[in-house]
């Protein structure tokens, strides 16, 4: 008992002091989870709004794909990512593999189903309500879907969030192409993983601490986005 | 801003079929009078859909219909189509003006003036920053009829603009199109309210069962109704002008 009121006493004291090996994980932690949920973003939205709103063949393969990878396990999406980049594999030039950058591409591939599925779901209701509107005033398609994707700019929103928290909560993706080299590919959820095994207690706690806290800023975000958006509207 | 001619309307020959119903059957007339022209029948007699081939919005199987020698598409500027339910965009009323004359790329330095004025007309310019979506009925049915007005356009039309409102809104939305028709632009619109046909329209278009069964200047229509359909609507005896199945 004692020890665990210790160490968290000095979590405490690594987040207080601002101790430069947390600040570190941390930093690589948000800049890998903010560049991913940007790419997700850049990718998932438009192409949510496309399978959404257009006809092609092959959609409802591609939307079946789209909601299977949505619930993949984020150990799956790490070997994949894995083979893609590991030396033998078809991208292994690139020699990305244990960067950084293998551990955006794996969470990006993690979350834009996330975000696309979720943006699909949004645009289609809104196409319902709008879409006899919006070609009467004499929108074409293309600028119906940019109208929709503004129009429902809220609960896009909150799908971004959600693709951010699930990849700041993750652990296996950026495990496996990462391997959670100290000062490399060290992050948040591998730190935890790995470091409380070999004894650093007090750095995985301040971690898990941190951690929660994202989580909470996190929901808070997203609540008060929707009570704006709810009381603006009606 | 819009250098077409528009009128005459040639309805030639117009079919529109549904899963094997003939909603609209053989319609063939021409308007070329300016003012109200209303589209009366009861429900179902195929009113909205007869204007919503005028917009483009819907084909007809057989047949067609033109604005003088232009077939409609919804893209064309000159013409507006005002909904029963309208659906305003969620931004400012004045954000929903503007949109609409971004959608039509009209020039950018012209956008202040077109706004305001449609907003006065309208009696929307106190409301001009509140967000579209908070407006009562009868406010945003005026908008929706602002978003149409503002793009000044040769041919506005409404289907049953106010069958959703209460009749203060009512008597204000009826007040505009009066005033929009005094300016030169065509209306066309439906209802199944006689009253407001009686109060609006200069001539009738008498739908029943996907039919014209009459037209004439508003005035013949509702002294000598020349049809048994027409004779029993006016008597408030058909309720019903939907298709037989
Ligand atoms: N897209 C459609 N598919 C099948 N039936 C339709 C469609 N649109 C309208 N109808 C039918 O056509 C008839 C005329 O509809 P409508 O033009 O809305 O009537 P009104 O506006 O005069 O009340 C109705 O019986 C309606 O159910
Ligand atoms: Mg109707």
């Amino acid at each position: 008992m004692n020890d665990i009121s210790q160490a968290f006493a000095k979590a405490i004291q690594l987040i207080t002091q601002l101790d430069a090996n947390l600040l570190e994980i941390v930093s690589l932690s948000m800049r890998v989870s903010l560049t991913s949920v940007l790419i997700a973003s850049l990718i998932g939205l438009p192409l949510g709004a496309a399978l959404a709103l257009y006809k092609f063949p092959g959609r409802g393969f591609f939307v079946v794909l789209l909601n299977a990878f949505m619930g993949l396990p984020p150990v799956v999406v790490g070997l994949i990512v894995y083979l893609m980049l590991s030396r033998s594999g078809p991208l292994g030039v690139l020699g990305l593999l244990f960067t950084p950058t293998a551990m955006i591409i794996a969470q990006t591939c993690l979350i834009t189903p996330i975000i696309a599925a979720l943006a699909r779901q949004t645009i289609m209701d809104a196409n319902v309500e709008y879409h006899e509107q919006l070609r009467a005033l004499g929108a074409k398609s293309f600028r119906i879907m940019k109208t929709l994707l503004w129009e429902t700019k809220y609960s896009l929103l909150t799908s971004v969030f959600a693709g951010f928290g699930r990849a700041t909560a993750e652990v296996g993706a950026v495990l496996i192409v990462g391997g959670n080299i100290n000062h490399a590919t060290r992050v948040m959820t591998t730190a935890i993983a790995l470091e409380t095994r070999k004894g650093d207690i007090e750095l995985a706690l301040a971690l898990g601490i941190i951690l929660i806290v994202i989580s909470l800023i996190l929901t808070t975000i997203v609540m008060n986005i929707r009570d704006a958006a709810y009381k603006y509207y009606n | 801003m819009h250098n077409v001619s528009t009128l005459p309307l040639h309805i030639n020959h117009l079919h529109v079929t549904r899963k094997g119903n003939l909603l609209l059957c053989d319609i063939d007339y021409s308007i070329d009078t300016a003012g109200v022209t209303v589209i009366l029948g009861p429900n179902g007699a195929g009113k909205s859909l007869l204007l919503q081939v005028a917009h483009g919005l819907v084909a007809p199987d057989e047949g067609d219909l033109k604005w003088n020698t232009l077939s409609p598409h919804p893209q064309q500027s000159w013409r507006a189509f005002v909904f029963q339910k309208p659906v305003l965009l969620r931004r400012s009323v004045r954000a929903n003006l503007g949109y609409v004359l971004s959608l039509h790329k009209v020039e950018k330095s012209k956008h202040h003036e077109l706004i305001e004025e449609a907003l006065e007309q309208t009696g929307l310019a106190k409301l001009a920053e509140r967000n579209a979506r908070v407006l009562s009925g009868g406010e945003q049915q005026r908008l929706s009829i602002a978003r149409a007005w503002v793009l000044k356009p040769k041919v506005i039309l409404l289907d049953e603009p106010t069958a959703e409102l209460d009749p203060a809104g009512t008597a204000a939305v009826e007040c505009l199109i009066e005033t929009i028709a005094q300016q030169d632009t065509k209306i066309l619109m439906t209802t199944h309210d006689l009253g407001q046909a009686r109060r609006l329209a200069s001539d009738i278009l008498f739908l029943h069962q996907g039919r014209l069964v009459e037209f004439s200047p508003a005035q013949n229509f509702f002294q000598q109704p020349q049809t048994e359909a027409a004779q029993k609507f006016i008597a408030g005896k058909l309720l019903n002008g939907g298709q037989k199945k």
